[in-house]
């Protein structure tokens, strides 16, 4: 920013960005405090922040009445799985119509994200029907497909508009010096295209870590994710205020963990080619 | 675990028999709802397993809707992914009729079926097969807060009437200090707001269907039922009562919200309960309302484990039941954490315990509420279905949870009790014909 | 000849998402158009051929029908509206040299990683609770009466949950956008006496067309189909029911799966006409 800024406007500025931030984010600092607070204080009006009886108990009840560990595990397999494969098919599509493009190459993007727009529960039966038949019900191996194909659309346009954005002059450049298209691809685009790509994961994995519907209604134990584990808190009887919380914060503290941390890589190809 | 592998573990098993090595593992997978008894079942399950050491038991605990939305579409398609299932007398005549459901009739000698409620029993059995064995059962009674009775200066008798209720509701309502005298079902849903509107329209005389099955939400009888339920909410219930289901509104008792609370029996070891409720030592108990019609607001409802006809592990999954809701748990339970924990509702032996009548004040109305619901004629007129709170029918559960909507928005103030009646009526017809009725 | 060489090569790389995108859609689609002329009922065992038209004649005359559509049309605008005009002036702002710009942008994308069920339990309970919540203690705190927010404002309720999940990806889209704007120009529109207003609006916002399209788009692919919060917060009722939910009423809570199968027939229909008005107003923007 070359531009002279007055301090008195940066500070302006940083507390108003400040508050709108911390605003944003309250929510979820709230739900992780309730969660270390007892039933009662979880409650208490005017309510508490930071002066109360902090406790793990909620964490130990939620444990121990559901194997955490195993969720866990299922979800990430489900997440990671869903990607890997989701990539490894998208990444060639996208390609291709990035570099290689054909008359019909927007009416094909459009038409896979139309596969989108079938409602879930309109089709649950036939799926259903389908994984029974197959023996493949409350399997990772289905789960993994279904979220792979639900987010195959989204990951395979954000790719295209990223790679398109790499400049054609180097590829024929490349080409001039005789490369091959193996070596076209391995040189020369992967580099370039690796930014877009972990951004499209980091999508990918947010968008099937948090995906409620398959996952709650064609899961009983061996495929079971973190969004089964959050059925069973939705409303317990009595006073649940603070196990909930607890419950909430293992279900999205790995992934919010990985989002921040990860955040510099998933801004960067975050463009849907929205940039110029 | 899907089915290809529990054949091979079945086959693996099998050779291992042949070579004597008999170590027969089965699994059994059970579905349940994620109510405080159902979960104390799953800490205990320990014992079960140590005494059979050969099957092991895997837990799918779900909060009720979707539980009850996992269960239905599994057993609809035949997916075979649980032994076990947790399900009410709503759907147990109805999936036994199906034959979705295996018959229970002989779990063993220990099980002592002449001991089981007469109502749930009935309400569990088709055919003179049982389908599902009873884990916990309830009716419906009201609990109130006799210290706030007490200081708006009235008694509340044994057997109220819906007029004393509105009267004391509003009594003992203070708004400034966030006591409401009257908490109820507001949450759309058949088993939450229609189960507590179904009963008490049957105290006003209401019914879902003549014996034609022609729908009767134009009557006057739900006309007084639907309108005296928002004036008394209105005037002495929270805010929000809209969107408050049986959960919602034991938080709000528990946390001394509310003067009076017309529920679940089984909400009275909860209310009492001094680790989570903060007026348990006043909380009294009283049979649900009347209008002097001859019926009482009160429902009947047990949830009960089944095995799905799909089950490939029945014989285990037998067993467990046997142990879950034999007359032996009862006694683990006590041991484990007390008798008020007992799940209650389901065996006059219980009520015949002397030590569980001692710890569980609210035993003696309890039975009284459940002995004082009638599912096969709940009605002052005629009707052509069982059920207390529900009508014993598959388009029960879609219809009344569209009905609830309308009746929770007249709640809510979103539009009128008359328009309510009017929608549900137009749409009631529109089902019961398009279902060939 | 290398050109005929990539096309071929292009044809076979795209052969396996194509080829299973086909496979993703036809089959269960095939299979819900069957049984969409059927009648299946699970709990009546019935599977009967042939009920024709019947099941789509019977969703659409429904009275449920007509207000559905309107619903998703006004949660989907709704949540548009706030998410762009919010991830405007949001992105705009973290462009500014603020201190701790970093941490604001975590605080600011926190929400988007929150499953939908937890974010709908969590604002239910423990905010918009009119007794327990802490909009009720606020409000109390204010000496007003507190607002029972799902029954006395359902939608915008639901509307607020949902924007609050989609605002960081909106911002985050933009704010890229904003970034890669030429400050040179800026500056030079600056020196001939252009105010910040004038800035933004013949700058800034034109600058940002393209990504608000982007933005529309995939948003609306994923809010047609908003299902966890409703399910958790009202369950259909207060006038919250979107087509998506009526859909799921038919086939689960009714366990009317030809008709719920034609249900959801309309529906892609219906989001594949919304989607073609959509690329037709909007997606000149993404050509070139």
């Amino acid at each position: 920013m070359a531009r002279a800024v007055t301090t008195r406007r940066k500070i302006a500025y940083t507390a108003l960005a400040w508050i709108i931030g911390l605003t944003i984010f309250f929510p979820i600092l709230w739900t992780i405090l309730t969660s270390f607070k007892t039933e009662a204080a979880a409650i208490a009006d005017p309510p508490v922040f930071f002066n109360f009886d902090w406790t793990l108990e909620n964490y130990a009840v939620v444990q121990e009445r559901s194997d955490y560990m195993r969720y866990l595990w299922n979800s990430v397999a489900l997440a990671v799985g869903s990607t890997v494969f989701g990539i490894i098919i998208a990444v060639p599509a996208a390609w291709s119509m990035a570099f290689v493009p054909a008359k019909r190459t927007k009416d094909i993007l459009m038409w896979m994200l139309s596969t989108k727009m079938l409602p879930a529960v309109g089709v649950l039966y036939p799926i259903r029907l389908i994984l029974i038949e197959t023996g493949l019900l409350d399997s990772k191996a289905a789960l993994i497909f279904i979220l792979m194909m639900i987010n195959l659309p989204i990951i395979i346009w954000m790719l295209y508009t990223y790679f398109r954005e790499i400049p054609g002059e180097i590829l024929e450049a490349a080409r001039m010096d005789g490369a091959g298209l193996k070596a076209e691809i391995l040189y020369v685009l992967t580099p370039m295209a690796i930014p877009g790509i972990a951004s499209t994961v980091l999508l990918n994995i947010i968008l099937a870590w948090n995906e409620a519907f398959w996952t709650l209604t064609l899961t009983t134990i061996d495929a079971a994710p973190l969004t089964a584990f959050i059925a069973s808190y939705s409303s317990p009887e009595g006073l649940f205020y603070a196990k909930l919380s607890a419950a909430s914060t293992m279900a999205i503290a790995p992934i919010l963990i990985m989002g921040w941390f990860s955040q510099k890589q998933l801004v960067r190809g975050l463009t849907f080619g929205a940039v110029k | 675990m899907t089915k290809t592998l529990r054949a091979l573990m079945g086959a693996t098993a099998l050779t291992a028999a042949g070579f004597g090595l008999a170590a027969q593992a089965e699994t059994i997978t059970i579905a349940t709802v994620n109510n405080g008894d159902m979960i104390r079942m799953q800490r205990l399950a320990s014992h079960f397993t140590e005494m059979h050491p050969d099957v092991t038991v895997e837990w799918v605990t779900l909060e009720e809707n979707v539980l009850r939305q996992n269960v239905t579409t599994d057993i609809a398609t035949g997916g075979g992914q649980y032994d076990v299932i947790t399900i009410g007398t709503y759907e147990v005549p109805i999936w036994g009729e199906l034959g979705w459901l295996q018959s229970l009739n002989d779990l063993g000698d220990d099980y002592n079926i002449d001991d089981l409620l007469p109502a749930v029993r009935g309400g569990l059995t088709v055919d003179g097969n049982l389908y599902a064995s009873p884990f916990y059962g309830e009716s419906s009674m009201v609990m109130y807060r006799t210290d706030l009775m007490e200081a708006a200066g009235l008694e509340m008798p044994e057997a109220p009437t819906w007029d004393f209720i509105r009267d004391a509701a509003a009594a003992m309502t203070d708004r400034d200090n966030e006591i409401y005298g009257i908490c109820l079902r507001g949450k759309a849903g058949w088993g939450e707001n229609m189960a507590f509107l179904t009963a008490m329209g049957n105290s006003f005389g209401a019914r879902w269907f003549d014996m034609d099955w022609r729908p009767q939400f134009d009557t006057e009888a739900w006309s007084n039922t639907l309108n005296f339920y928002i004036d008394m909410m209105t005037q002495s219930g929270p805010p929000g009562a809209s969107n408050n289901g049986f959960n919602e509104n034991l938080a709000l008792f528990q946390t001394g919200h509310c003067g009076m609370w017309i529920d679940a029996t089984v909400a009275a070891s909860f209310v009492t309960n001094p680790t989570d409720s903060q007026v348990a030592d006043s909380v009294g108990f009283a049979l649900a309302p009347d209008n002097g019609l001859g019926k009482r607001g009160n429902w009947l409802w047990a949830w009960s484990l089944a095995i799905p006809s799909s089950s490939d592990a029945p014989e285990a999954a037998r067993q467990f039941i046997a142990w879950a809701t034999g007359p032996d748990y009862a006694a683990l339970v006590a041991s484990e954490e007390g008798w008020a924990n007992v799940p209650p509702g389901t065996r006059t032996s219980l009520y015949e315990n002397q030590e569980y009548l001692d710890a569980a004040p609210f035993a003696a109305m309890t039975l009284r509420s459940m002995e004082a619901a009638d599912p096969t004629n709940p009605t002052v007129d005629p009707v052509p279905y069982t059920g207390v709170q529900f009508v014993a029918i598959p388009e029960f559960a879609g219809l009344a949870t569209e009905v609830g909507q309308f009746f929770s928005a007249a709640l809510a103030g979103q539009t009128t009790a008359a328009a309510a009646l009017e929608q549900a009526q137009e749409l009631a017809t529109e089902e019961m014909e398009a279902a060939g009725y | 000849m290398a050109t005929q060489h990539s096309r071929s090569a292009a044809r076979v790389m795209m052969a396996p998402a194509v080829f299973l995108l086909l496979v993703w859609m036809l089959v269960p689609l095939i299979l819900t158009l069957w049984f969409s002329t059927l009648d299946y009922r699970p709990m009546r065992g019935t599977f009967d051929c042939c009920e024709g038209l019947g099941n789509y004649t019977r969703f659409v005359t429904s009275s449920a029908f007509l207000s559905s559509v309107v619903t998703t049309l006004q949660l989907v605008g709704g949540v548009l509206l706030i998410t762009v005009i919010g991830g405007i002036l949001l992105a705009n702002l973290l462009d500014q040299p603020i201190w701790g710009q970093g941490v604001v942008r975590i605080l600011v994308i926190a929400p988007f990683f929150v499953m939908p069920t937890v974010s709908a339990l969590v604002w239910k309970n423990m905010f918009m609770n009119p007794v327990n919540g802490l909009f009720a203690h606020l409000f109390k705190a204010l000496g007003l009466q507190p607002i029972d927010w799902l029954s006395q404002a359902p939608l915008f309720s639901i509307i607020l949950i949902v924007s609050w999940q989609w605002l960081p990806f909106a911002t985050l889209i933009l704010l890229t956008a904003i970034q890669s704007l030429d400050s040179e120009q800026m500056e030079a529109a600056e020196m001939d006496g252009a105010g910040p207003i004038s800035r933004f609006y013949h700058m800034t916002l034109p600058h940002l067309a393209r990504s608000i399209t982007v933005v529309v788009l995939i948003q609306t692919i994923f809010l047609l189909s908003i299902f966890a919060e409703i399910y958790v917060t009202t369950g259909g009722a207060f006038g919250t029911r979107t087509l998506t939910y009526l859909v799921y009423q038919r086939v689960i809570e009714s366990q009317n799966v030809g008709l719920g199968s034609a249900g959801g027939i309309i529906a892609v229909i219906l989001a594949n006409i919304v989607a073609l008005v959509l690329m037709r107003v909007v997606g000149k923007n993404l050509d070139a």
